[in-house]
């Protein structure tokens, strides 16, 4: 049984920023591009706005810890609704799913959810610890963990454990610059090999430079409103189906088991809401910041057993033709990374169900299951969306 | 003291009064964990309270210092200054012989760095003060 909020609440407007390098740009400019773009792509204007989410306080974000009161006064807006969860790159995931409880329960009408980030450009500096080295962090920050060594200690594993090679995980890579290839937005669009991934640098073992995901300034932006307001309006509402979120750990030593995570339990509360299944999904965009993390959403949410995503990959089930085709814009590995993919994921599963994809275009997709993974493989958001 | 292992800084432990003990004992060459006092399991990072049972106040014990590799990584680059020069290091998720896991760095010989491989506890001077807990390869 799906939940009573199911296909309540539909997604309107959706924008992805064209930009990809952005120096002098201060990020909250791009936030208002992509704010403007949202609406403007919903038929609404700024003033229908009633709540508003957004996390913007990394670094390249520019916002302090009330990130979404200062991008709401920079956009001149006074919500009745906020959200600024921050739980790394899925909160925008996990700021649709809240969005709709709160339209669901009258809290608001049209949510906006914007991000906007220079990942590439930021003039400030920024390490990429998730904890100062006081409390917790003071018995993992002094041994020097970087964002992608978090990651590569989780690939690591899962190669002991189930034999996954270097050749699994760049298959995904490959895929996905595939899929960049038709996208004139994509920061990469040449085509790669397996060999190129493996070829190129080791940035932390087992991971290569072509494991991680580009790294740019750009932004993205969408909006809800209740299935009542959607079908009023003249744009195709893409219904949201089902959420769920969950979280895991932050320092690395409390990963337990460390091949498998939160995704399990995001993905199983998405699907439960839902009422649906894994093979009931066209097609998915799932949270690239690295390989690895694609591989272990793909067992993580079910659609292949654990121990078998490399495999799944290696395949070409997640090419346009196969069980399950993957990130069609180019993702976050090939297209657009500025610090939070979530919200571009949610643009990119939004364009492909009304067939506007800027990458490969499915044919007729029903479903597309958007997946955020935050931080160091520690919380993750699944939406089910449909048509 | 032990210190024949040393590094540069890099960004150093903030303790409080809570984790003092651990860092002093660092400083002796003992690796501190907690055991809970009422369920009596042990954990790793230490808290004011059993995470397990969330009883107040597990007392401080000493660890074995030994262990496996239960996952590891040589970082080649990194964007954190701090750690610029170390590259290539080795970090590592070590298991305890208790259970408990932790983050580490495993230093000296690197052929033969495995999971599931035993290690052992070693010392390490980091700048002037801190002396932070790593591991080697376990030949014996
Ligand atoms: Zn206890």
């Amino acid at each position: 049984m799906p939940a009573d909020w199911s296909g309540a609440v539909a997604i309107v407007g959706a924008y992805e920023s064209p930009r990809r390098r952005a120096p002098g740009v201060h990020p909250f400019a791009i936030q208002a591009e992509c704010a403007k773009g949202a609406l403007e792509d919903a038929g609404l204007g700024m003033q229908d706005v009633d709540g508003l989410a957004t996390a913007a306080s990394f670094p390249a974000e520019g916002a302090r810890e009330m990130a979404v009161a200062e991008i709401a006064e920079y956009l001149g807006i006074h919500p009745r609704w906020a959200d600024g969860t921050d739980i790394g790159g899925a909160a925008p995931v996990s700021h649709a799913g809240h969005a709709v409880a709160a339209i669901a329960a009258g809290l608001a009408e049209v949510v906006l959810v914007t991000y906007a980030a220079c990942g590439y450009s930021w003039p400030h500096g920024a390490p990429d610890y998730l904890t100062y080295a006081h409390g917790p962090g003071q018995w993992e920050l002094p041994y020097g963990p970087s964002t992608v060594a978090t990651y590569a200690l989780a690939a690591r594993r899962h190669m002991h454990d189930y034999g996954t090679t270097a050749e699994d995980l760049a298959a995904i890579a490959v895929q996905c610059r595939a899929n960049a290839s038709a996208n004139p937005h994509a920061r990469y669009t040449a085509p790669v090999t397996v060999d190129d991934v493996l070829d190129s640098p080791l940035i932390a073992d087992p991971l290569h430079r072509l494991d991680c995901c580009v790294v740019t300034d750009s932004g993205g932006a969408f909006v809800l409103t209740s299935a009542r307001h959607a079908r009023e309006m003249g744009t195709r509402p893409v219904y949201v189906l089902g959420f769920g979120e969950a979280l895991g750990q932050v320092s690395m030593s409390q990963m337990w088991p460390f091949t498998a995570t939160a995704a399990a339990a995001s993905g199983a509360r998405a699907y439960q809401t839902a009422g649906m299944r894994p093979d009931e999904i066209d097609c998915a965009q799932l949270y690239d910041s690295f390989t690895i993390t694609v591989l272990l959403a793909l067992e993580d949410l079910g659609f292949c057993a654990k121990g078998e995503g490399g495999k799944f990959a290696s395949a070409g089930e997640l090419a346009p033709g196969g069980r399950l085709p993957i990130n069609t814009d180019g993702g976050g590995l090939s297209s657009n990374h500025p610090g939070r993919r979530g919200a571009l994921a949610v643009v990119e599963a939004v364009r492909q169900l009304r067939g506007t994809s800027p990458g490969v275009r499915l044919d007729s997709p029903r479903t597309a299951l958007v997946h955020g993974m935050g931080g160091s493989l520690s919380t993750s958001a699944t939406l089910i969306l449909g048509v | 003291m032990p210190g024949t292992l040393a590094r540069a800084p890099g960004l150093p432990p903030l303790t409080d009064d809570f984790s003092q003990p651990y860092w002093d004992a660092a400083r002796q060459g003992t690796l501190l964990i907690q055991r809970c006092r009422t369920c009596r399991r042990y954990q790793f990072y230490p808290r004011a309270h059993c995470a397990h049972c969330f009883a107040d106040d597990p007392e401080w014990t000493p660890a074995s210092g030994r262990g496996r590799i239960h996952t590891w990584t040589v970082i080649r680059r990194t964007p954190n200054a701090e750690f610029a020069a170390d590259c290539p290091y080795v970090l590592a998720i070590i298991e305890l012989d208790e259970g408990p896991r932790m983050t580490a760095r495993i230093v000296g010989e690197s052929d033969g760095i495995a999971c599931d491989r035993r290690v052992r506890a070693v010392f390490a001077r980091a700048g002037e003060t801190a002396v932070l807990p790593d591991f080697c390869l376990d030949r014996g």
